[in-house]
């Protein structure tokens, strides 16, 4: 600093007012620039040379082994690694050779940039932004200009009709978007549940006996007809539906059920498909009846016509009437009488 | 003599290269202007280098991994090597991503890599965002590219949400399934919505070729493009610096292009490349061989989705089960649409123009290349950390199942309280952030005035004692006098000079109260006769001391000397 210290803080401090781009920045200068020990000292120059050798060099010997391990490890050797546990010996072995021989080019890089390339911080000064007046009021001007040469100004019939045009033309892209899919019919509204469907369990496909239940047993269950139905189209669709969780309870511990007589003997099932946004509910707790959704926690009871106790979810779970066949399995009544799943706009 | 050899040899071939460029592009005059330019150096000025170098990374392993990946929901019977799950029934997508995490060399490692890389890739571009933020580099004439880097963290989380679903395992299929469910509860077309981007019923087989061609094409073009303009914004703006000494508004001060920065750049690439490649050797990230094919009627406890979608699941699960019901003619979802749509619209609608919004109550249309420290600006920082906390109850929320058991509360409770807090602590976020800059603020001037205390007592000839404080560093002084005053805006005249009223007065009102409020506790600078009389007397102290022969610092120039 070529100045005496407190002369130029005066000068520095700039009055509030200031003009477009000023700022009350001291006009101290650059610290001094302090040479590094290798810029003074050979020895030391050499040996950060040697370190970022050392470094490359390490790095090529990690790429060989990462060849070397990619032939040698079979694929289906598992290995005990202490902290990773049971690990691949194929991931394991090219995760560590190829990892360190990519690391070791970076800090082999920035040690030379940072030990032997210069270091003084240079100085460059900044450009405005701005174009000159004339130039920015030339281009207005031509604009301007071309605007008025095309007409787009002036003849409002044919800017008018290019914008009516353009305000048309998405039009099409929105019908093209009409074949992504079929259009919503009934198929929020209906499962493959109807009158006399026995229920099975899945994946096994055995059919469901009421004495198969205990109370307080709980069991997934699907209609015996999507076995056949997933065979016919090949999707999940049905299942995303259909699927239901059945519990029996004693008389006490139901208290209500959505319709009467839709329990047998204490038997009930409901929609395993939880009414917020679509995830199946796994999780039951025998003592309170209540059904947990592990993705946002709604928390539905069971013995309580499956009403949301807890949670987001703003529906109680719709509840499947059941009933027995004349050869003793257990049967729906009909299908659900209102949606399963999530809340849609027209579902009302 | 065989090094001169080389050297020429080595010329000669930069020599011709040059030339065959530039008589068929002219590229001289562009290497010659930018091969020099200086880029400042700070630590926090790699957070974008790593979301750039993860890019490049994503974009590497994922070529990779579509050379083996099959975007297709058919069902077959799984024959691979992954014992537990043979003979199960699952989708080619599934089944393909199983045959490159066990039966393709490396397979798993490139898997791995680019599952990492995406979730580097968020956290860099999200702390990158807070630290462009906090520092105020997006002020003018950085807005524009502000904007573009909103945008990229919005998309890099759609990418993100996409890649993730492409295995469909069954974690990935419950994400999906309850994007499907959001999508139903959009009023009035969300059934046509949820049927035209499923291809029908959910789950249906087109989601996954066409997420694929989301994924693969869609996101990523539009990210490198934006990418493109945001780093030569960038480049054609120069970069931003902290204060320092020697640094103004109107020079940058830093490294080289080249050769420092080629080299340090290029090798944090290979940093963070490395860095990656060894977590994917030795961490496991998404196992979906453990978590099997997707089923619509199964799912896992503590389904968690990756960690940057945590804060829209959070708000998901904390909301009340708000819904309007008219039977017969709708049903609207407020306990879905606000977590899900309304809260992440405004807060991403917030931060793009957050910019323009303080800007307008600042008034402040200058050009600003000396980064703020947060301190300097409380009420910004205030906002952020406000912002922050909000943000934070949510992500917590996202892992709340999670959190729970291991603290063994009850999860219930857990969101009563969490309901309660997300409102009620970030405005005392805002008082206690806003009141520790200003301490900080209150602390500079004191150091300017002051100077530091040495903890030294002097006692004065009258019997008085004080502690001798030593003048400011340059570099310190320089930083702390980079603060910028701006004069706040004067009130608006209610009519003109012609008596006529002055339109959407109210506005301009509204303009002037947020302006006041925004600068009225601001720590003045010390005045230049402040500080002109406040150097006299630190060295008159200074020279008190001196006379008795006591030794202040060893690197101070003696005081009698500098007069």
């Amino acid at each position: 600093m070529s100045n005496s210290n407190h002369d130029d803080i005066q000068n520095e401090v700039v009055p509030a007012t200031q003009s477009e781009t000023q700022v009350n920045l001291p006009k101290s200068e650059l610290p001094v620039h302090v040479l590094r020990r290798a810029d003074v000292d050979p020895i030391a120059a050499a040996r950060a040379e040697r370190q970022v050798a050392i470094m490359f060099l390490l790095s090529a010997v990690f790429t060989v082994l990462a060849v070397v391990s990619f032939f040698a490890i079979p694929v289906d050797l598992y290995i005990r690694v202490p902290g990773p546990g049971v690990t691949s010996a194929s991931n394991f072995a090219l995760g560590i050779t190829l990892g360190l021989a990519i690391f070791l080019i970076g800090t082999g890089a920035i040690h030379w940039a940072r030990k032997l390339m210069p270091d003084d911080e240079v100085v460059q000064s900044r450009h405005g932004y701005s174009s000159s007046r004339e130039i920015r009021e030339s281009v207005m001007q031509e604009i301007r200009i071309g605007g008025e040469e095309s007409g787009f100004t002036s003849r409002k019939i044919v800017r008018r009709s290019l914008l009516t045009a353009i305000a048309v033309l998405p039009l099409p892209a929105v019908i093209l978007a009409l074949d992504f899919g079929p259009l919503p019919q009934n198929e929020l509204r209906e499962t493959l549940w109807k009158k006399g469907v026995r229920l099975v369990t899945d994946p096994t496909g055995r059919y469901l006996r009421p004495e198969d239940f205990s109370v307080g047993s709980l069991v997934s269950a699907h209609p015996e007809n999507l076995k056949e139905w997933e065979e016919e189209n090949h999707n999940l669709n049905a299942r995303a539906k259909t699927s239901i969780l059945v519990v029996r309870m004693t008389p006490e511990q139901l208290r209500t059920s959505q319709g009467e007589g839709w329990d047998y003997q204490g038997i009930i099932a409901y929609s395993k498909i939880c009414t917020h946004v679509g995830c199946p509910i796994a999780l039951y707790e025998h003592r309170t009846h209540h059904l947990l959704c592990p993705c946002h926690q709604s928390t539905f009871d069971l013995a309580d016509s499956g009403n949301v106790v807890f949670g987001p979810a703003a529906r109680r779970l719709p509840q499947l009437p059941l009933g027995v066949d004349e050869e003793g399995y257990l049967v729906a009544l009909s299908d659900f009488q209102e949606p399963v799943g999530p809340s849609f706009w027209e579902r009302g | 003599m065989s090094q001169q050899v080389t050297r020429g040899a080595v010329d000669k071939s930069i020599d011709g290269t040059v030339k065959y460029l530039d008589d068929r592009l002219s590229t001289s005059g562009f290497i010659k202007r930018n091969i020099k330019k200086v880029f400042p150096d700070h630590w926090s000025f790699m957070l974008g280098e790593i979301a750039l170098y993860s890019f490049i990374i994503l974009l590497l392993s994922g070529v990779y991994l579509t050379f083996f990946y099959k975007p297709s929901l058919v069902e077959i019977v799984y024959d691979g090597s992954y014992l537990p799950l043979k003979g199960i029934k699952m989708s080619e997508a599934y089944a393909s991503t199983l045959e490159i995490s066990f039966d393709v060399r490396g397979g798993l490692l490139m898997r791995q890599v680019h599952h990492w890389g995406a979730l580097l890739f968020v956290a860099a571009i999200t702390v990158h965002l807070l630290r462009v933020f906090f520092t105020g580099a997006f002020r003018k004439p950085r807005e524009l590219n502000w904007v573009i880097g909103v945008g990229l963290l919005v998309l890099a989380i759609l990418e993100g949400f996409a890649g993730y679903s492409l295995p469909d395992d069954l974690l990935s299929g419950t994400g999906l399934r309850i994007a499907s469910g959001i999508a139903l509860a959009i009023p009035v077309v969300g059934t046509y919505v949820s049927f035209l981007v499923f291809g029908g019923e959910f789950p249906g087989l087109d989601f996954i070729p066409r997420l694929y061609t989301i994924h693969v094409l869609l996101v990523p073009g539009i990210m490198l493009a934006l990418i493109t303009a945001h780093l030569m914004m960038v480049w054609y703006q120069k970069h931003t610096q902290y204060p320092g000494p020697g640094r103004t508004n109107e020079n940058v001060v830093g490294y080289p292009l080249m050769p420092v920065y080629m080299a340090k750049a290029g090798g944090f690439f290979f940093i963070v490349f490395g860095f990656l490649v060894l977590v994917s050797g030795l961490v496991t990230i998404n196992p979906i061989w453990k978590y099997g094919p997707y089923m619509p009627d199964q799912v896992t406890a503590g389904s968690q989705p990756d960690w940057y979608i945590g804060w829209l699941d959070g708000g998901t699960r904390i909301m009340p089960n708000w819904e309007i019901t008219v039977p017969g003619m709708f049903t609207l979802s407020p306990n879905i649409l606000i977590p899900a749509v309304v809260v992440p619209g405004i807060m991403f609608t917030l931060l793009a123009l957050y910019p323009w919004i303080e800007q307008w109550i600042t008034g402040d249309k200058r050009i600003h290349h000396i980064l703020e420290r947060p301190r300097n600006n409380p009420n910004r920082t205030a906002l952020g950390v406000m912002s922050l906390v909000f943000y934070g109850f949510l992500w917590i929320s996202g892992g709340n199942d999670i959190i729970a058991q291991m603290l063994n509360l009850s999860i219930n409770d857990m969101t009563r309280v969490i309901r309660v807090l997300i409102f009620i602590t970030p405005p005392i976020a805002f008082v206690i952030t806003k009141r520790i800059c200003l301490s900080l603020q209150h602390k500079d001037r004191e150091r300017l005035l002051h100077g530091d205390p040495t903890g030294r007592l002097l006692r004065l000839p009258n019997g008085e004692f004080i502690e001798v404080h030593e003048p400011l560093s340059d570099e310190v002084k320089a930083i702390l006098l980079a603060r910028t005053e701006l004069p706040m805006l004067t009130p608006p005249a209610e009519v003109d000079a012609n008596g006529v009223k002055t339109p959407n007065l109210w506005v301009k009102k509204l303009q002037h109260r947020l302006n006041r409020w925004w600068y009225v506790d601001q720590v003045p600078m010390p005045t230049a006769a402040e500080l002109t009389a406040a150097k006299a007397h630190t060295l008159h102290e200074l020279e008190d001391a001196q006379e008795r022969g006591i030794e202040i610092a060893k690197d101070l120039p003696s005081p009698t000397k500098s007069h």
